[in-house]
């Protein structure tokens, strides 16, 4: 399991991220010439390896509050997020992809499958969250950190912007009083905020201000690793523009590794590198982000893309897409047997095959992934 | 002949003993069995100005000021409380943006729907439930029975949307105001959804007004657009040539801060600052501040409404016909 080739993990221990140019950026456009990351096999230089997880969550009924049967929240996914690219998961509510991130977080106990993490003292051997106990635990949650939905929730609202900033040190024990204050004034500089905000409260902001704080705060502990949860999609169209440019001058200039939650793919389009499309705790289809929008191959891809409303300057103004010809969501509960494709009762392509058999995820060729038996 | 015209409409909010403004001398008019579109930020007035057709406005500290909203013939802002009531639900009636919380929790859907009919209609509880259950398979819900009997809380948004739509066409009404109808849904849900409102319209003989913040459902959907900024008309054109050849540079930016699914992106526009509140309106033209092209003139005098040819060239006749295109900037006087 250590055939990982670590080039480039500058190891300075003190946490802060280098402000100046890094040699692993510039993976924007990047078009696999390997053979990408087989979910069944590691590829070189993966930061989160995760293998056939699963998460279930009983339902229960009755009085007594038996357990009556298991939601299968995700459903055994496997991928490997790669160190300095943003990954994204997108799917509609309820398919699982919070959830996911959730484990990945280590906030979430798996019901059963690996999450490997290559960070900080583990990035040679790896390590799970399940391995971790108390100083350890805390150590690698330093590494990992998330940016919320909703920024209006996120924050407390009886602490000023210091107090916010300052937290994750006074947690982790990081850095001495003067070197705190700052890390504070660097960190609302690299979120584009004036030092002035300092004292004030987070309802003196607007909602763009709030995720900055937010933004600010997962940095504060120089993570190598974040989980962004829809950061934009409490926030209006405008001000989630300069939200998307923020992430990918982080993602640009220092490499952020990012896992990013969205369901709108329009922002995934801009900003991810790699794509998994998640139905109902399954992953669809998976690959860069050309072969997700320019070639992909699953229907339910499809139907997401066709979903879309588009508009733009210069562009021929197009009607609302019919998709009145696909099957209606009734049948979306995820307690079910499992036999068969979970996008079966949806699908405008589906045959005799799919309602017994599962499709595997099948290899299209330069990491283009998907689980259909038509494509 | 205009369904709904609306005519230098004004609404002022009183806070904290300072009263301002919040939606400032709006002019527009919906054309019969058209959608017309409201877009704009949060914080522009489009919901003020939905609920001063509806005369939702919460008064105090909410205030009409001014302004003439003609509807078959009346005037919605002087006729008594008594005959209001009949209108809204029954010609005009609303489909709000959220629907988890504009269902009553405590009421059966089936119950919500079928009050507008046996209040307006006057109908009795069985032929108010018939008919309920009609129009839930009309708006696709599949199993009309199990959803009359449902509380809110046991469906999903999508759902409850469909649900809150079946129960804004109830009395079959002249106008319908979508506020952000789909804001809160599934791209899938909402694509269905707008699917449905458009074949809706068609059938019913409806006009509607869609506000949104989402350019690409109005693209879509609507026949002529209005831009609101800080509660004043910037623009009106039909949706076409807004599209093609936006004039206000708040829509210019506007469009441009969409991210696009058919390119990879390079960096997307920003449009600098936020909203002015009502209580911190700046001098001249209200966007100024923000604007890329602003000069001099735009600091001290505030631009009227021109109304412009498609070479941008302005022609003096500012009339409040809709298919002209009119734009409230200093560029092109």
């Amino acid at each position: 399991m250590c055939d990982i080739n670590t080039v480039n993990t500058d190891d300075n221990g003190d946490g802060i991220v280098n402000s100046g140019t890094d040699n692993r950026i510039n993976n924007d456009i990047r078009i696999n010439t390997d053979s990408g990351i087989d979910p069944n096999n590691r590829a070189n230089d993966i930061c989160v390896d995760i293998q056939n997880l699963n998460v279930r969550f009983p339902t229960r009924s009755g009085l007594m509050g038996k357990i009556s049967g298991w939601t299968k929240a995700v459903d055994g996914i496997s991928f490997g997020i790669r160190r300095g690219e943003t990954f994204s998961v997108v799917g509609e509510s309820g398919c699982g992809k919070t959830t996911a991130a959730m484990a990945v977080m280590g906030l979430i106990k798996p019901t059963s499958g690996d999450i490997r993490l290559y960070l900080g003292d583990y990035k040679e051997k790896s390590t799970q969250w399940a391995d971790l106990h108390g100083g350890e635990r805390k150590r690698l949650r330093r590494l990992v950190q998330i940016v919320f939905q909703d920024p209006y929730s996120s924050l407390n609202p009886r602490m000023t912007v210091r107090s916010i900033l300052s937290e994750p040190f006074a947690i982790h024990n990081l850095y001495g009083k003067k070197e705190r204050e700052a890390r504070i004034a660097e960190l609302l500089d690299r979120v584009g905020l004036s030092t002035a905000y300092l004292d004030r409260y987070p309802h003196e902001f607007s909602g763009g201000q709030r995720q900055r704080v937010g933004i600010a705060r997962a940095l504060a502990t120089s993570p190598e690793f974040i989980v962004a949860d829809e950061p934009v999609s409490a926030l209006d169209v405008s001000i989630q523009a300069q939200i998307i440019n923020l992430l990918q001058d982080l993602q640009r200039r220092y490499s952020q590794t990012m896992l990013f939650i969205s369901h709108d793919l329009a922002v995934v389009r801009h900003i991810a590198d790699r794509i998994a499309v998640m139905y109902r705790g399954k992953i669809m289809e998976m690959g860069d982000n050309e072969a997700i929008f320019a070639s992909h191959a699953h229907p339910y891809t499809e139907l997401l893309l066709k979903s879309v409303p588009t508009a733009g300057t210069g562009t021929v103004v197009t009607a609302t897409p019919k998709v009145s010809t696909i099957g209606d969501d009734k049948d979306v509960s995820t307690t079910g047997n499992g036999a068969g494709c979970a996008f079966y009762p949806r699908c405008p392509r589906r045959c005799d095959r799919c309602v017994n058999e599962t499709p595997e995820l099948n290899d299209l060729g330069s990491g283009h992934f998907v689980a259909c038996f038509c494509a | 002949m205009p369904c709904l015209s609306c005519n230098d409409l004004r609404v002022s909010f009183r806070i904290r003993k300072k009263s301002a403004y919040a939606v400032r001398g709006v002019s527009f008019s919906v054309d019969d069995r058209a959608t017309l579109g409201i877009v704009g930020e949060s914080g522009c007035g489009k919901s003020v100005t939905a609920a001063a057709i509806m005369r939702l406005v919460p008064a105090p500290p909410g205030k009409i000021e001014s302004g003439a909203i003609l509807f078959e013939e009346k005037d919605l802002l002087t006729i008594p409380e008594k005959e209001m009531r009949g209108v809204r639900g029954r010609r005009i009636s609303m489909v709000f943006q959220d629907p988890m919380t504009s269902l009553n929790p405590v009421f059966t859907c089936g119950d919500q729907t079928a009050e507008p009919l046996i209040l307006h209609k006057g109908m009795d509880k069985r032929a108010a439930a018939e008919l309920s259950m009609e129009l839930f398979s009309e708006v696709g819900i599949a199993e009309p029975k199990r959803v009359f009997e449902s509380y809110p809380h046991n469906l999903s948004g999508g759902m409850r949307q469909r649900v809150m739509i079946a129960m804004a066409l109830a009395c079959s009404p002249k106008l319908l105001i979508a506020d952000e109808p789909t804001t809160a849904l599934d791209v899938t849900v909402q694509a269905r959804l707008l699917e449905l409102l458009k074949k809706l319209q068609d059938a019913k003989d409806m006009s509607m007004i869609l506000i949104t913040h989402n350019l690409g459902i109005v693209a879509g959907m609507a026949r002529h657009v209005i831009v609101m900024y800080a509660g004043e008309l910037v623009e009106s054109a039909p949706t076409r040539t807004l599209f093609e050849a936006p004039r206000h540079p708040y829509t210019e930016c506007l469009l441009k801060t969409i991210p696009s699914i058919d390119k990879r992106g390079e960096r997307l526009t920003v449009i600098p600052g936020t909203v002015p509140t009502p209580f911190e309106i700046p001098d001249g033209c209200l966007f100024h501040p923000r604007c890329p092209k602003a000069k001099d003139v735009c600091r001290k005098e505030r631009p009227a409404l021109h109304c412009v040819d498609e070479r941008g060239i302005t022609d003096n006749d500012v009339n409040a016909d809709n298919d002209k295109h009119h734009v409230r900037c200093h560029l092109y006087v």
